[in-house]
C-alpha cells in the first residue's frame, strides 16, 4: 500500500499545476485580501480571520487532485492491472488518501508561515489550527474520491475544478458574512460542512475551543458518510472493471 | 499438464451474451492466441481468467486454482498487460517497475535484481530515468510489458500487445515474445493474423462469445481449405470454411 500511496504523491506533486493551484493560489488570495484590508479596512479580511478561511478553501484543491489521480487511472487501464495484484480495496483507498493528507498540511502551514509575516499573531493556537484542518482536509479528500469513482477526468476538471471551488467558496462564509444574505442562502449554507470547517478553524485560532462545537460534528459527520459513500463507489467501479 | 482449464464459462450482461459456454485447455509453456472480430468474447474472456470479472456460469482453472473459488491464488499466478498502455505517466520507467515490486512486496535486494534484469530483457536501459508520459508508444508497450513480468508470473496475459505499434516497434515486440515461450504460459489476443500466425503455438478464434475453432495454424488453414491464414480466418468466421 505504502508503494502506491508513494506513487500517488510522487504524481500529485510532479504536476506544475498542483503547486501553483494547491500552495500558489491560497497565497495570492492571502497577500491580495491583506492588501484590500490595509487600504480599505474590513473585520472580514483581517489577518486572523482570513487565514483559517483561506486555509479550508485551499483544500478544494485537494479534491481536485485526488479526483483527477483517481480519473485519470481509470481511464488509463493502470487500475485495471493493480486489481490483478495483490493490492487489496482498502490499499487503494488509503494509497489514494493518505498522500494528500500531508500535502494538506503543507499548504495550511505555508498559509499560516505567510500569514505571521502579514502581522498574524505567533501562537500555539496556529498549531492546534494546523492539527484541526486534519479531519476536514479528509473531508474534502473523501469530497474527491468519490468524484474520481465516478466522473472522467475531463469531467472532474469541470465539477471539482470549477463548481466544488465556487460552492465552497460562495457557501463558507470566508469572502462575506452569511447574515448579510441570510434566509435559504444561510440554511442551505449551514446544512453544508464548509461553512462549519471555516467556523471551526476560526475558533480553533482565536482559543475559543467552545466555539468548535457544534462545527466538528459537521465536519466529522459529513466526512464519515462521503468516505463511505466513496469507498462504496470506488468499490462499485473496481467491480464494473 | 494444463496451465489453464476452462469449463463452460459464460458471461452475461443483461440480454447480451458476451462469452458462451467456452471450454478449452491451455498446456504450461504454451503460447495461446485469442482470435475473433470486435465483441468475439476475446477481452472479456481474459478478464474473467484474470479475475476482473465474475463469470454468469462454468469456472476455470489456472494452475489448478478455482477462479471463482480461490482469486487470490489465481491473483498470485497471473499477470496481465492490459489492451490500453496501462502505466504511471508521471513516473520514470525505473519508478514504474519499482511500484509492481512494491505491489508484490519485493525485498530491495530482489526488487534491484528483478528491475536489472527486465531492463537488459526488454532493452529499457537507455530510458530508464525518464518520465514514461514522454516515451513513445513501442516504449510504454515495452514497459507495459516488463511491468507485467515483475512478478514472474507463471501465466502471462497480453491484450492486443502490438496494437498501434509501428513496423520496428512490433517486430522487437514480437522478438521478445517469442524469447519468453516455453517459460511462461501465454495467452495472446490480437486483431493481426499475421501476429498470431507467427508467434502461437494454438489458436482459438472466437465469434459471438462462442469458440468456433481451436487448433494449430495449419490444421486451422487446412480446415478452411487454404494456405493463407487471414483467409482462413474471415472463412471460418463467415461460416463458409468446410
Amino acid at each position: 500500500m505504502l508503494t502506491f500511496a508513494n506513487r500517488n504523491t510522487k504524481e500529485i506533486l510532479r504536476d506544475p499545476l498542483t503547486l501553483f493551484f494547491g500552495l500558489g493560489f491560497p497565497l495570492v488570495l492571502i497577500l491580495l485580501l491583506s492588501a484590500i484590508q490595509a487600504n480599505i479596512p474590513v473585520e472580514m479580511f483581517e489577518i486572523q480571520h482570513l487565514t483559517p478561511g483561506i486555509t479550508v478553501f485551499g483544500l478544494a484543491f485537494m479534491t481536485l487532485f485526488s479526483a483527477t489521480i483517481i480519473a485519470k487511472d481509470r481511464g488509463s487501464s493502470l487500475l485495471q492491472r493493480l486489481y490483478t495484484t495483490p493490492l487489496t480495496p482498502i490499499d487503494f483507498i488509503l494509497g489514494y488518501t493518505l498522500p494528500i493528507i500531508p500535502i494538506s498540511i503543507a499548504q495550511c502551514v505555508i498559509c499560516y508561515i505567510v500569514a505571521i509575516l502579514l502581522g498574524l499573531n505567533i501562537t500555539v493556537n496556529i498549531l492546534y489550527a494546523v492539527v484541526f484542518i486534519i479531519p476536514i482536509s479528509i473531508l474534502y479528500i473523501a469530497l474527491g474520491l468519490l468524484c474520481g469513482s465516478v466522473f472522467t477526468d475531463k469531467q472532474v476538471g469541470g465539477i471539482c475544478g470549477a463548481l466544488l471551488t465556487n460552492l465552497s467558496a460562495w457557501l463558507s462564509g470566508i469572502w462575506f458574512d452569511l447574515d448579510l444574505v441570510g434566509g435559504a442562502f444561510k440554511k442551505i449554507s449551514y446544512s453544508l460542512p464548509f461553512v462549519h470547517a471555516v467556523d471551526m478553524e476560526r475558533a480553533v485560532l482565536a482559543g475559543n475551543f467552545a466555539g468548535v462545537f457544534p462545527h466538528i460534528w459537521w465536519v466529522l459527520g459529513y466526512a464519515a458518510v462521503l468516505l463511505i459513500l466513496a469507498v462504496l463507489l470506488f468499490l462499485r467501479q473496481m467491480r464494473k472493471q | 499438464m494444463d496451465a489453464i482449464r476452462i469449463e463452460g464459462l459464460t458471461k452475461k450482461y443483461k440480454d447480451v451474451v458476451a462469452v458462451d459456454k467456452l471450454s478449452l485447455s491451455v498446456q504450461k509453456g504454451e503460447l495461446f492466441s485469442l482470435l475473433g472480430v470486435n465483441g468475439a468474447g476475446k477481452t472479456t474472456t481474459i478478464k474473467m481468467l484474470s479475475c476482473l470479472t465474475h463469470p454468469t456460469s462454468g469456472d476455470a482453472f489456472l494452475n489448478g486454482k478455482s477462479i471463482n473459488k480461490d482469486a487470490a491464488a489465481v491473483k498470485s499466478l497471473i499477470a496481465v498487460s492490459p489492451q490500453e498502455t496501462a502505466v504511471a505517466p508521471g513516473l520514470s520507467v525505473r519508478e514504474n517497475l519499482e511500484l509492481m515490486c512494491g505491489v508484490h512486496g519485493f525485498t530491495k535486494e530482489k526488487q534491484n535484481a528483478k528491475i536489472s534484469e527486465l531492463t537488459d530483457l526488454l532493452g529499457l536501459e537507455s530510458v530508464s530515468k525518464k518520465k514514461v508520459g514522454k516515451l513513445s508508444g513501442g516504449w510504454q508497450r515495452r514497459l507495459s510489458i516488463a511491468m507485467a513480468l515483475i512478478s514472474e508470473p507463471e501465466i502471462l496475459f497480453l491484450d492486443e500487445p502490438t496494437l498501434g505499434l509501428d513496423v520496428l516497434a512490433r517486430s522487437d515486440l514480437w522478438d521478445l515474445i517469442r524469447s519468453l515461450k516455453g517459460e511462461v504460459t501465454i495467452i495472446l489476443t490480437t486483431h493481426y493474423m499475421e501476429e498470431a500466425e507467427a508467434l502461437s503455438d494454438r489458436i482459438a478464434i472466437m465469434k459471438d462469445g462462442k469458440l468456433l475453432i481451436c487448433d494449430t495454424a495449419d490444421k486451422i488453414k487446412e480446415a478452411a481449405d487454404t494456405d493463407n491464414f487471414e483467409q482462413a480466418f474471415v472463412r471460418i468466421v463467415k461460416g463458409v470454411a468446410k
